[in-house]
């Protein structure tokens, strides 16, 4: 039976990836995700769980880690932040390309310079194409319920790619929530032990990580490409699966006030909340109002996005990243590319908010909406807030 | 059943592009590569070996009269061999 919980959504996080029994962990601290494998490592060096934890150097050699022993066979997870994301970078586009599940909890933080531990969603973007499957909690629930998901969704027979879930720093890693933790019972029936396509043993000989010249590095492209787009099947069907199981529901696109509403607003990550009371207040108001909160940021949920804003006037994307010298926030740039083919699209309007970790209040959302329901602004996005 | 080079199609590709059969890179011939190949000259050639443990390929081998060649099929004329034989034994040519 799940127990109800009162704990940091970082410390939480350990414990329902701990539930999920990985036997290889390595990590190497960062803020703000610190707090995810510093408490694994409690939980493994108090003997509770049964796993290898590697104390790497670095980042790059952390996913390094986690890769051959996932080509190996075992259940891996690693965790990081920004910077600690950067230095891995080398080995994040390789880890999708061999077909290999990793699952990596992201403390969402800006990324330098200026230097910022603090939340925005910019260390994700540098990582959004490379062929992680990504998701985006909005709260603690969300965080451990995505994070034992993640596990089997990556790990599935159609899938084999690695998860990401993102968590915005602090904003979430260093909340204290109430949450319904799992038990180990509920997350052994609902996860099974990894049953690899393939593993590293001197008795089946395979090669991974291979050349891929001229000659099929095409279809070795579109081969990943498709297993991505078609991720978004199993995905789902594993959502009901938890929905049956535990009652909470999760949707590539989940809606709060949007069936009548004109005006949408779109958010990601722990936003969402915030946007939820401004969505409130709005109506209070006698507005229209509506919200989208996007769970599945890759594969993007085109067809759920075509859906969820027929009918709507105004779009408005709030975007936690800049896209430097980009045609709109990456987003918003996304979304706009998914409506452009759609008869009757929105007008679609594009703030950036809370970046660096500056304050995102409820006003904000007020603000970005009755601007945005007013008139379209001359530029293709702005920075909300922004002095000068 | 004759076995195909490469997979034709990206449905054909094994998944992360595994390969389940050792030694495949044998059937990658990177002599294509090649510009100009190693000629020796076994007037000259002293049997030392120093162009088969330098070749980067490994594709110099060692005949029964102890003298030295390339694989073609393999050599990429990167004429590490020509650079190291102290003797002189090797040149490299146009291929």
């Amino acid at each position: 039976m799940s127990k109800r919980i009162g704990m940091e959504i970082a410390m939480a996080a350990a414990e329902a990836v701990a539930l999920c029994r990985p036997d290889v962990i390595a990590a190497y601290p960062i803020t703000p995700n610190t707090h995810i494998p510093e408490h694994l490592a409690d939980i493994v060096a108090d003997g509770d769980l049964d796993c290898e934890y590697i104390a790497v150097e670095s980042e790059h050699s952390a996913l390094s880690a986690c890769t051959g022993a996932s080509a190996a066979g075992a259940r891996v997870f690693t965790a990081t932040s920004s910077q600690g994301l950067l230095y891995m970078y080398e080995i994040v586009p390789v880890v999708p390309s061999m077909r290999l599940p990793v699952i990596m909890c992201l403390g969402n933080r800006a990324i330098s310079g200026p230097i910022n531990i603090w939340n925005d969603h910019s260390d994700y973007m540098c990582v959004r194409d490379l062929g992680w499957i990504s998701m985006f909690a909005s709260n603690g629930q969300e965080t451990i319920d995505m994070c034992i998901q993640a596990f089997k969704i990556g790990e599935h027979a159609d899938v084999m790619l690695p998860v990401l879930v993102n968590l915005d720093g602090f904003q979430l890693t260093h909340v204290v929530e109430a949450m319904m933790m799992p038990d180990q019972e509920e997350v052994d029936k609902f996860l099974p032990p990894r049953k690899p396509f393939a593993a590293l043993h001197p008795d089946n000989v395979v090669s991974m990580g291979t050349l891929g010249l001229p000659d099929i590095y095409n279809e070795a492209k579109k081969a990943n490409d498709e297993a991505l787009i078609n991720s978004k099947k199993v995905i789902l069907e594993i959502w009901k699966e938890w929905e049956t199981m535990f009652g909470r529901k999760y949707e590539p696109i989940m809606s709060y006030k949007a069936n009548d509403a004109d005006v949408l607003m779109l958010t990601m990550g722990s936003m969402g909340e915030t946007a939820q009371v401004a969505i409130d207040e709005l109506r209070k108001e006698g507005f229209k109002a509506g919200l989208l909160d996007l769970k599945l940021y890759r594969p993007f949920p085109a067809d759920e996005l075509k859906k969820a804003v027929k009918g709507c006037k105004n779009l408005i994307v709030i975007d936690r990243a800049v896209m430097s010298g980009g045609a709109a926030a990456p987003v918003c740039a996304e979304v706009k590319s998914v409506l452009y083919d759609e008869p009757d699209r929105p007008v679609i309007t594009n703030d950036i908010i809370g970046l660096g970790g500056r304050d995102v209040r409820v006003e904000d959302f007020i603000k970005i909406f009755k601007k945005a329901a007013k008139a379209k602004p001359e530029r293709a996005y702005e920075i909300y807030g922004v002095r000068g | 059943m004759t076995e195909k080079k490469w997979p034709e199609t990206w449905q054909d590709t094994n998944p992360g592009l595994m390969i389940f059969k050792p030694g495949s890179s044998r059937s990658y011939l990177t002599g294509g590569w090649r510009a100009q190949k190693p000629i020796w000259d076994n007037t000259k050639c002293i049997k030392c070996g120093v162009c088969y443990l330098f070749c980067p390929e490994a594709c110099i081998t060692e005949d029964a009269e102890g003298f030295f060649m390339a694989d073609l099929n393999y050599c990429k004329g990167c004429g590490i061999c020509y650079h190291e034989c102290w003797p002189r034994a090797i040149k490299m040519v146009e291929d």
